[in-house]
This record gives structure tokens, sequence and C-alpha cells, in this order.
């Protein structure tokens, strides 16, 4: 049996939680959200990646009701949602800082909006109960924030957001105070309790191992513009432009003019160096100007030539960038170029085949690459 | 070195509170003397062991005693705590928004903000209560002005009541009000106040439910700055006040130079000292707990 896949954006009787319709925001001069439509579904885990500045915290505020769209219309569950108060919505935040309160303990953080909602006593506390067993935060009950420690924090801010079961959680760089090692493990953590409450998610960040990793889809954004919205393999394999495919992972990019013949279509870089050869991308006319992005994992190298191979080019071992159980190598053209090849370790260091200056051959096949108009 | 150093504050309480303490409180347990000073006995150190001897046979708290007997005196010092009381929670009513207002103000407005907020004090303390007088009397700016305006038909009459008191109480302790409320209001994050409307609280509930909470480390000590020596203040209700407005500065000041008597005015001020100490300690206790809050 094969297993169902959670994919609504690919169907199209599907109906989005949310929808941004034409959203622009303006804080004076400076166009924070330019002219962008996105559509959310239910139960989705979205995140919303970009550099900082592009625009994402102020998408996120704008979903909690801080900020209001200058023009253009943000729909949750069929209603516009522009002129509702952020009290009144059925969102809630995580906020980056967590914004505990300093002066109310563990529990009464997480009762915080159950209050406000006037709910009976018995079911608050049924409720916080619930939320603590969930984020495993059940002996820090009594505590005031400033007595535990960061990681816990972050369980407690999550839950106080979680308490009120909102159609939409919002999270603003939830992990972003955490060291490394608790980063990961607490994006694990956050994806089970998606995953059980069934809450829609959207996540800002602008770590994209972070996006990648939690995210069912990923919205690359850059300067107030969403350029590539997609599940996280087709942004890495697939990327619409050299922006996201610079700014997911590793990546060569190499510009040309496009020739293309038939099958495949091939792009001249070079002087006295053979053509990139690849997939043909839609509507490349001979002479256009062409990128190719192909990422360092799939290059191999080799000391000979390799039979066979769709695209070879010979280079100098520049430098070696060893990272344990990878090693980067970056080698130098005859044109001074450098593309960068990654091959896994599976072998001691001392075994290593290829050394500093060491004149080598890369290599790959016609599908491994992209071609990119821009 | 360390006991130096702890011995200079040491030194400055004794030399400055409690020799004058000691004597004060001598002077309040000796009788009334026509004479330089005026009051009996006086230490003769030549007579020696004996002339000690008569020296403290003659000490007793006949002056405390007369202190419960006379009405004037505790009414006096409960209208001066009524009076402090009021007069604290009229400052703490003007002085938060304030506070509030220069703490959410941009940060290039507050140096200039907190400057207006000080700038009273480089006048002369007693200029400006005499100002006052000028504003608030019957031929007053003030009456001028609303008489002007036609929102009145008659010159109201405001000084020389308590209401010119609390007026002046207000204006002068304010800046002691503002200053502490607004430390503890500029720490506070606004991102708390975004978690609150975002877990449904309304702005206003936001504000009872974490910005009075978070600020109340700073209500106490403004709130204490105010009271203490309000309630002692004797320049304020002697200037604006009017015979009616009993606080026990005055009465202090009228037994020592009206009366010249000197024991009286002693113990007067002795019984002052005791009642100041309780919201003393307290306030030391607020400050203590603050420190442990924040480490």
């Amino acid at each position: 049996m094969a297993l169902d896949v959670f994919a609504p954006w690919d169907d199209p009787n599907a109906k989005p939680l949310i929808q941004f319709r034409n959203v622009t925001k303006r804080f004076g001069d400076f166009t924070a959200i330019d002219d962008l439509t996105v559509d959310i579904f239910e139960k989705e885990f979205f995140a919303l990646l970009g550099p900082s500045g592009c625009g994402k915290t102020t998408m996120m505020r704008m979903l909690a009701g801080f900020e209001t769209p200058t023009e253009g219309q943000i729909i949750l569950a069929g209603q516009d949602i522009g002129p509702v108060p952020p009290n009144k919505r059925a969102t809630n935040m995580m906020f980056q800082s967590y914004a505990l309160f300093p002066h109310l303990s563990i529990w009464e953080n997480i009762a915080f909006g159950l209050k406000r909602d006037k709910m009976p006593k018995d079911q608050i506390g049924e409720r916080v109960e619930e939320m603590l067993r969930l984020t495993r935060l059940e002996k820090f009950a009594r505590r005031k924030p400033h007595q535990i420690s960061g990681g816990q924090r972050q369980r407690v801010a999550l839950a106080r957001s979680l308490a009120k079961a909102p159609k939409l959680l919002l999270l603003d760089e939830p992990l972003g105070a955490l060291d490394k090692k608790l980063r990961q493990e607490t994006q694990f953590e956050l994806m089970d309790i998606q995953e059980t409450t069934g809450t829609t998610f959207v996540i800002v960040t602008h770590d994209q191992e972070e996006a990648m990793t939690v995210a069912s889809r990923v919205a690359v954004m850059d300067h107030g513009q969403i350029v590539q919205v997609s599940t996280p393999d087709v942004i890495y394999e697939a990327p619409n432009s050299t922006y996201v495919a610079d700014f997911i992972g590793d990546v060569n990019l190499i510009s040309g003019k496009a020739d293309p013949r038939g099958e495949r279509l091939h792009m001249h870089w070079a002087e006295g160096q053979p053509a990139v050869v690849g997939s043909p991308l839609d509507g490349a006319a001979k002479g256009q100007d062409l990128h190719y992005a192909i990422r360092p994992e799939k290059v191999s190298i080799s000391a000979e030539k390799p039979e066979n191979a769709a695209n070879a080019i010979q280079g100098e071992v520049h430098d070696i960038a060893y990272l344990g159980n990878i090693s980067t190598y970056h080698v130098q053209l005859p044109g001074g170029q450098i593309i960068k090849a990654q091959s896994a370790n599976n072998r001691r260091i001392s075994r290593r085949a290829f050394t500093w200056e060491d004149k080598v051959w890369l290599s790959w096949t016609d599908t491994a690459g992209v071609f990119l108009e821009r | 070195m360390r006991r130096l150093l702890i011995a200079v504050p040491f030194l400055w309480l004794l030399a400055l509170f409690i020799v004058p303490f000691v004597i004060v409180f001598k002077i309040s347990l000796s009788d009334l003397a026509v004479a330089i000073p005026p009051y009996t006995p006086t230490l003769d150190v030549s007579e020696g062991w004996a002339g000690l001897k008569a020296f403290f046979a003659e000490l007793d708290f006949e002056n405390y005693i007369w202190l419960t007997e006379d009405a004037l005196y505790w009414k006096a010092y409960l209208s001066s705590l009524k009076i402090a009381v009021i007069s604290t929670l009229l400052t703490l009513l003007v002085g938060y928004p304030i506070a509030y207002g220069i703490a959410r103000a941009p940060q290039e407005w507050r140096a200039m903000l907190f400057m207006l907020v000080i700038l009273p004090f480089w006048t002369s303390f007693l200029i400006r209560v005499y100002s006052w007088m000028g504003i608030l009397s019957q031929e007053g700016y003030l009456n001028q002005v609303l008489l002007w305006i036609g929102v009145i038909n008659e010159p109201l009459i405001i000084l020389n009541t308590n209401i010119a008191v609390y007026i002046g109480i207000v204006y002068t302790y304010l800046p002691f009000m503002i200053l502490p409320i607004y430390a503890a209001l500029e720490k506070l994050d606004i991102s708390l106040l975004e978690a609150a409307e975002d877990l449904g609280c309304s702005r206003f509930s936001a504000f009872w439910l974490v910005t009075v909470p978070l600020s109340k480390q700073g209500i106490i000590a403004g709130s204490f700055l105010v009271f203490i020596p309000t309630i002692g203040e004797f320049v304020i209700p002697s200037l604006l006040g009017g015979s009616r407005t009993l606080m026990i500065g005055k009465v202090l000041w009228e037994e020592f130079f009206s009366n010249r008597d000197w024991p009286v005015a002693s113990a007067v001020a002795v019984v002052l000292l005791l009642i100041l100490i309780i919201p003393i300690v307290l306030f030391q206790r607020n400050e203590q707990k603050q420190r442990e809050a924040n480490q």
C-alpha cells in the first residue's frame, strides 16, 4: 500500500487555509512586501525563508495582526482578516524572544491565553496539563521563566502558543536562540508536535537547513517577493533561479550562451572548453544568455578522463575543505574559474586519492544540473 | 583596607545620623527652662560622677506622655499620614502616564523629555512654591484665566486649602515618581505586550496584566520616595496650606520657633522618625527583593 502523500497544493480542489491576495506592505518609502500572492493549506508546515530584510517577518506579523497590509487581502479560512485585531484572530504566535511573562510561572504563562477566553477553571487546568505533557515540562510548572534553561523556555513558548488550539501557529525564528545540537533535536520535536496536533504551522527562518528539515513547503523570499514556493526537494534540485540555487545549499554557477540541439541543450561558456550538456529548458533560443547550476555533490572527481560522461573538464586541485564525512575540492579550470566537487570520505584520509595541485577530471551526467534563465 | 572602606559609611552614619539623633533624643527627655539653651538639665562634666548621676536623674518621658494627652499631636500625625497617602496616589496618577509616555517616545526624544522633567529643579524650591501662590491665589493667574474663559463666575478658593497643598506636593515630588517608574517601563520588552494581545488581551487588559505588574517595583520605589518626605513636609503646607491644614512638620516648627519648647519639639521629631522608619524599612526590603529578582 502506498502512503497517501500530503500535497494539497497539487490538488486543484483543495481549499487553502490562508490566501495572500496581491498583498503589498509599505513602511514609508520602503516596500517590505511587494504584490505577493500565495496559498497556504491546512496542516501544512510552511516555511518562509530568506535573508534578513526580505520581508518574511513582515508577512508573519501581518498574519498575526500586528501589521495591516497597505494593499491586498489576507484571507484566513474564507474571512478577510485585515481589519481583525490580533486578540480576535484564530492565530497564535511564538515569538523569537519567546516573550514569556517574567512575573508569571510556567503554568500561568501557558494558562494566560485560556483565561482570556473565560474558559472554566477545571478545563484550563486540564488543557495546561496536556500542554505540559506534550512539551515534557510537567516538572517545571511552578517555576518562573528565569529559573529554567533556554531549551525549556523555548518549549514553554511553544506550549503557550499552542494552548488555545489556534487554526494557525506562527513561529518566528523559533530555534534561533538554541545551540546547534539542541536545535536539531528540537526541529524533530516541532515536526512531531505539528503532526500530533494537526495545526497549520508557518515558520519564519533564515536557516535553510532548518526550513528544509521541518517544512512541507518552503517559500524562498527576496526583496518582499516570493521567488519560489515548493517542497524542499524541488527547491534544492530544481531551483527556478540562480538566487534560489545560491541561497539553498552550495552550488556551482556557470554562465554562457544557449545552443539547443534536439534532445539536449548545450551551453557554450568558455573558449576552448567543451559545452555544458544538459536537459533542455523551454523557450531557450540559440545565443540566449543562460546560467547552469550544479550541486558540488553531483560532480565526480577522477584522475583519468571518464568514458561516456556527458560533461567532463580538466582542472587542478586548488583547495581541499575536509569536513570529516565529506571533502569539498575546489578545482581550478584553465580559465581561472573554480568548480566545487564534493565526495564522501568513505576511506580514511591517509588513503585520499587527490591532493593539492593534482590534475583531475571533473565529470557529471547530462541530468545532474539545471539550466536557469535568471 | 576592607575595614577602612566599610568604616566610611559607618562613620558617615555615626556623625550625621546617630550623634544628632542622640542629641535630639536627649533634649526630648529634658524639661523646658528659661535659659540658653532653653532646657534643663545640661551635662556638667566638671562635677564628675555625681554630676552625671544628677543629669540622668532629671531625664524623663514627660514630653512623650504630653504628646498623647493633647489631641493636637496625634491629629497632626494622622492628618500628615492622610495627606501623604493622598498626595502619593495623586503623584502616581500623574507620574505614571508621563513615565509611560517617555518610555514609549522615540529614543531621540527621551533625553529632551527628561530634561523637561528635571528642568524645574534648576530654580530654587522656595521660589517655585511662592510662584504657586501667585498662580493659585484668588486674584491669581489660574482664576483669571478661568474667569476669562467663563468656566467660573467667581474666583475659586484654592490657596490656603488642602487642595493647594496637594498641588504643591504633586508638583514638587513628581520627578521622584517618574524616574523609577520610567526605569522599570524602559526595560519592558514590547514583544511581551504583543504576546499578550496575541493571546487574546485587549490593549487595556494587556496594560493591566503585563505592563503594571512588570513596573510594580518602580511604582513601589516611586511611591516611597514621595511618601517618606511628604509626611514630614513643612514648607509646602505652611506656604500653600491654610490654618486648617494640620501637618506634623508645621506643628514641629511651631513648637520649636513659636513656643520655643525644644523638649516637646524634639519629642515630636523622635516620634516622627519612628513612624518613618516603618515605610523606610519596607522600602529597603522592596529594593532588596528587586536586586534579587534581577540576579
